[in-house]
């Protein structure tokens, strides 16, 4: 099936909703890294000098949380608020 | 800012702007791009063990991100990426294997800075004149898609003759890649495809993106949008792999990789959905500075003695 061009207006929107998406995933993973350095930074200087096999599993987790929960958490938050719709 | 993981002091401002630009590239290119956030981190002081385990931490993260948004887009050939991971441990472990055996020859630095020179001076040499020659080609025809329904990420190469070839070669197991439109290829090409690149990984160092891409388009003949996101879903699984072998060796700083990876999920974002907007041979163009950037950096420090 041959694909259809998109017109301007759909490309103008897409182009506006992925830079909304991206706005909103910048402030999550921001946020996300202070939260880290606030409350697991010492933690995870503890981990890395006597449980370096944990710290190695942590830091995975970490980096791939960052990645794709605040990713999925950001798409949710705006489907929700485009009630459902995706564009 | 200080990082006591690692004992160091940066500016997050610059660990952020190379996160942003290795991002960018890696979405856009497929590439790890450790060849420059190696010695972007070394440039402040980071030492070379914390350099190279904490730039594969984040290249995961980003890796994540920009393979999570070329799949949305179609660009991931999940059964390629899943079959490629088995060869490129193999190669990685090769490849390390051969760095020890040189070290204990004593010869390691001047080896691996001539086949890394060589390697990268052709890739770019060759990459330039098939890419060229394509341009040119369709400048003259009309694209035509191979398979239908794939017309948007179907693209043309002066080199299809012999991928065909390569294609035609009939030696089991044959397999299909329906989402790259590959209708039959021996699983031991592919396997062979990423044990190299596995070799490449594990002697010159980094994911070797900047070799795995150009054979997933003129080996295998893949599309050169789903080779860069398939190579992304590939480097997720070997850059995990280091990630977790550097780290139990005390070698990442986890707070260093995401901070980097606050601008490299931004620039890999843009990297990934920027690809949409360019043409196959056009990628592989604009691929061409990447590995003579690397060419250059082994120059300078096998001239010098100085590590960038």
């Amino acid at each position: 099936m041959a694909r259809v061009a998109p017109t301007k207006k759909e490309k103008t929107n897409t182009l506006r909703a992925f830079l909304v998406e991206l706005a909103v995933y910048a402030v999550f993973v921001t946020g996300y890294f202070f939260l880290v350095l606030h409350y697991l930074s010492g933690w995870l200087q503890e981990l890395h000098l006597h449980h370096v096999k944990f710290y190695a599993l942590v830091a995975i987790v970490l980096i791939i949380g960052q990645a794709v929960v605040l990713e999925s958490i950001t798409t949710w938050l705006l489907r929700l608020l485009r009630g459902g719709r995706s564009e | 800012m200080d990082f006591p993981i690692s004992h160091s002091h940066i500016s997050p401002v610059y660990l952020v702007a190379i996160g942003f630009l290795i991002g960018v590239m890696g979405g856009f290119f497929g590439v790890g791009g450790s060849f420059i956030a190696g010695p972007a981190l070394r440039a402040v002081g980071l030492d070379w063990n914390f350099a190279v385990g904490t730039d594969l931490a984040h290249i995961v993260g980003k890796s994540v991100v920009a393979a999570k948004r070329h799949r949305a887009l179609g660009n991931v050939d999940l059964k390629l990426g899943l079959i490629m991971a088995v060869g490129t441990m193999g190669g990685a472990e090769v490849g390390a294997q051969l760095i020890q055996m040189l070290k204990r020859t004593g010869n390691v630095n001047f080896v691996v800075s001539v086949v890394s020179i060589v390697i990268y001076v052709s890739i770019s040499s060759f990459m330039v004149w098939e890419a060229w020659r394509t341009l040119q080609y369709q400048k003259k025809r009309r694209p035509r898609a191979k398979v239908p329904g794939t017309a948007a990420k179907q693209d043309e190469s002066s080199f299809s003759h012999r991928t065909d070839a390569i294609q035609r070669f009939k030696l089991w197991p044959m397999i299909s890649l329906p989402a790259s439109g590959i209708k039959a290829i021996s699983l031991w090409i592919i396997i062979l495809v990423s044990f190299i690149g596995g070799l490449f990984s594990g002697f010159l160092g980094g994911g070797a993106g900047y070799i795995r891409m150009p054979m997933l388009v003129y080996v295998l003949g893949v599309p050169t949008h789903l080779a860069v996101g398939t190579d992304l879903f590939e480097i997720i699984i070997s850059a995990s792999y280091g990630t977790f072998s550097h780290a139990i060796k005390g070698n990442v700083d986890i707070l260093i990789a995401l901070v980097m990876h606050t601008g490299a999920a931004i620039g890999a974002q843009i990297g990934a959905i920027s690809t949409q907007y360019f043409a196959g041979p056009k990628i592989r163009l604009a691929f061409v500075p990447l590995p003579l950037i690397g060419a250059a950096i082994v120059i300078y420090t096998l001239f010098t003695g100085h590590k960038l």
